[in-house]
């Protein structure tokens, strides 16, 4: 709990009056009967199911949500009584993903952008940059480049962004989904900072309430059927029994209430499958080596966690390890027992004898999807291997992954969750023996990720590697067996 | 990986400090000066002036043919093809079978080439030494060019970097799924396609999710301020009076020869 403090003058107050949005094209409303009042510099953090609504709340408020053609209004939303459409650069919006907010080539240029845009005076406008720099804990010359930037200060950049606008609410769409941890502490010691200093209204849509239970006064928790489920001081909220089984219930991380999986933790592991010796990767052929001189051996029915901080190359060692790119230096060999009629290069293998030995799961489902529905998608690697799919096999798999319901619709139009599942079922369609996963927990709510490890523990049982990114530590411990944490260009490799 | 692909390296300190404005003004006069005859003397002349120049790029010969080598490639094929298809004038030079050259296609052989190199470099010149964002800051304050139009276009080959970079990923992600580079000509054909086809879904999503964030601060109102203030100096008189220098000069080096051929005439 933070003591309450004297709103500053700029803080910006916010009401809703039975307010709901529909996007254009949508047959249900995103939000709905929204009832709301934020005083001038309260710290909200706003919760909910997946698909109650949390996103467009804060595009509403950002003003983002306007004309007609985007979409059907109700009711009212208000920032200082008027519409936030009117009121631009009172409310600044951080948006989850650190690498599409990056409008400008330059650190300086990039926080003096949404100054410009305010029509603010020159000589103001780098007085705002160096204050919003200094406010976030970003100590860098003005023209250094913002492709050079970890995840973390990617945030912190974009935060200073929209504090050079001197907004009077500050709104966060779970700005730390995507970091490590200690990229998460660092946004979040930033955002208190600036808070402390401005005085500013702060909303916060966040998947994982221990990061912000600490820094806000009040907890508002989305009805995914409209309206408001819960409200009040962070204590009262997440302290009363009932509202904590309705918001684990509902995918949100509740403190002390770890989501329930199925199985134990696995064991270890059986026969070597692909053993990597003096393995240095690389992203691309002349660029850098990401890690140097691996030696780890992926080995059936065991988990192998990549892990480290954002940039360390952990996907790079991953990929590499799914046979998708070359190695710079030192051995990958398949064992007999995988290789089987191919070589034991996994990257000279063809896609098609890929796919029947390594299934790797991009960070992104959506780059993986190759068809207009998802039957077709868990037909399509069988296929592409035997000409045909046995509609059994990928009945059952549909089965497991809980897509039955789902076999006609379009993959793109899936939620986040969804998504996840059939590029998790695409790879087991063709039953490869390794599972190379890319940040399989980013961004995910408590039960997708619930799903995702009790269907990991299924498979190990049955004797499938699992190769995860990630720096989700409970994901690793849940996982089990042996950790590879990669960071400085070298890995440490902890067995079990 | 680098998300800069087609984010230059920026070499050669003078040039970088003038107005990308001046820069495109000598770029335009030379451009105009060559297309308006085609001859060789005025394309020799212009093409010496620019290697001569070419110390204020502080790259080296080799350098710079590393990175512009396809245009020296396609020079060298506009010569060649011209040289063999154009009218035959003067004595016979090469006649085996269907190859003929005379010296009146030579000449216009090489005047074709020479004119191809020389209207590239001043784009390289410009592509070498020049920051996108200044360009952008000049194009806006000083030829008052349309600020969203001016700074979406900045923003979008920013995009264009990162498309490359999503090219590969997307690649990777389909060879995962069983559809590589491998198989007939037609299934690579149809992988291709298919590949384009989910790189076009990328950049939308991408572009729009920039524009939101670009929304979410404020662009895209009536009036805004330039934090980056584009000027003039005496250094951008000198450019574009160079620009000027070499134009003339190259038309009248071709007037005194008598090669002199101007399109419209």
């Amino acid at each position: 709990m933070t003591p309450a403090q004297a709103p500053s003058p700029g803080a910006a107050s916010v009401s809703a009056r039975g307010w709901g949005w529909r996007h254009a094209g949508r047959k249900a409303f995103a939000a709905r009967h929204l009832d709301l009042d934020l005083r001038a510099g309260e710290r909200v953090l706003l919760l909910g199911a997946s698909g109650a609504g949390k996103s467009t709340v804060l595009h509403g408020l950002a003003g983002l949500l306007g004309s007609q053609d985007e979409g059907e209004q109700e009711g009212a939303l208000l920032l200082d009584g008027i519409r936030p459409a009117d009121a631009r650069g009172r409310a600044g919006l951080v948006l989850q993903d650190p690498e599409t907010q990056v409008v400008l080539a330059r650190v300086g240029d990039e926080v003096a952008f949404a100054a410009e845009n305010l029509a603010v005076p020159r000589e103001e406008i780098w007085q705002r940059v160096h204050r919003a720099l200094d406010d976030v804990g970003l100590d860098l010359p003005l023209d250094h480049p913002t492709t050079a930037l970890s995840g973390g200060q990617k945030q912190r950049l974009a935060l200073a962004a929209v504090l050079a606008m001197e907004p009077g609410l500050l709104l966060l769409d779970e700005p730390t989904a995507n970091l490590d941890p200690d990229g998460v502490l660092e946004v979040r010691d930033a955002v208190v900072r600036v808070l402390d200093r401005t005085g500013a209204t702060l909303v916060v849509v966040e998947h994982r309430v221990a990061v912000w239970a600490d820094v806000v006064d009040r907890v508002i928790v989305l009805d995914a059927a409209g309206g408001v489920l819960a409200d009040g001081a962070p204590g009262a909220v997440l302290g009363q029994e009932g509202t904590r089984a309705r918001l684990a219930e509902a995918g949100v991380w509740v403190p002390g209430r770890p989501p329930a999986v199925g199985g134990p933790v696995p064991g270890g592991g059986g026969e070597v499958l692909l053993s990597a010796r003096d393995l240095t990767v690389a992203r691309t052929k002349r660029g850098p080596a990401a890690v140097e001189h691996l030696a780890l051996d992926v080995r059936a029915g065991q988990a192998l966690s990549v892990t480290g901080p954002n940039g360390a190359g952990k996907s790079t060692a991953a990929l590499t390890l799914g046979g998708l790119l070359r190695p710079r230096a030192g051995r990958l060999e398949a064992s007999p027992e995988l290789a089987g009629a191919a070589g034991t290069d996994p990257f000279r293998w063809r896609s098609a004898q890929l796919v029947q030995r390594i299934g790797t799961v991009f960070q992104e489902p959506e780059h993986q999807f190759l068809t207009p529905s998802v039957g077709e998608e868990l037909a399509f690697g069988p296929r592409r291997v035997g000409g045909t799919a046995d509609p059994r096999r990928t009945g059952e798999i549909a089965e497991r992954l809980r897509l039955t319901h789902l076999l006609g619709a379009n993959p793109f139009t899936l939620s986040g969750g969804e998504k996840r599942r059939l590029s998790v079922a695409t790879m087991l369609a063709t039953a490869p023996r390794i599972l190379v996963l890319d940040e399989p927990t980013f961004g995910q709510d408590a039960l997708t990720w619930a799903e995702l490890v009790t269907l990991l523990r299924e498979l190990i049982e049955d004797g499938v590697a699992v190769v995860s990114v990630t720096h989700d530590a409970d994901f690793i411990a849940a996982l089990g067996g042996a950790t590879l944490h990669v960071a400085g260009g070298a890995g440490r490799l902890v067995s079990p | 990986m680098s998300g800069d692909h087609l984010t230059p390296v920026l070499t050669g300190r003078t040039l970088l400090r003038a107005n990308p404005v001046s820069k495109l003004f000598a770029a335009v006069v030379i451009t105009l000066a060559l297309l308006a005859s085609i001859d060789w003397v005025s394309a020799a002349v212009v093409l010496g002036c620019e290697l001569a120049l070419m110390p204020l790029l502080g790259i080296s010969v080799v350098g710079l043919a590393r990175r512009i080598w396809p245009l020296l490639v396609a020079a060298l094929l506009g010569a060649y093809g011209t040289a063999l298809l154009a009218e035959k004038t003067g004595g016979v030079l090469l006649d085996v079978g269907p190859f003929l050259f005379t010296e009146g296609s030579v000449a216009a052989g090489i005047a074709v080439g020479l004119r191809g190199l020389a209207l590239a470099l001043p784009g390289i010149f410009i592509l070498l030494t020049t920051d996108p964002t200044d360009l952008a800051d000049a194009l806006a304050q000083k030829l008052h060019l349309p600020h969203r139009f001016v700074l979406g276009a900045l923003a979008s080959l920013r995009l264009v970097g990162l498309l490359v970079e999503q090219w590969e990923m997307l690649g990777l992600a389909r060879h995962a799924r069983g559809i590589g580079s491998d198989g007939s000509l037609v299934a690579r054909t149809r992988n291709l396609l298919g590949q384009s086809f989910g790189l076009i879904v990328q950049a939308i999503r991408r572009a729009t999710r920039l524009a939101t964030a670009m929304e979410a601060r404020g662009f895209g109102g009536g009036t805004r301020t330039w934090a980056r203030t584009s000027t003039f100096t005496a250094l951008d008189v000198g450019v574009a009076g160079v620009g000027l220098v070499i134009a003339a000069g190259a038309t009248t080096a071709a007037v005194l020869a008598g090669t002199w051929n101007f399109i419209l005439s």
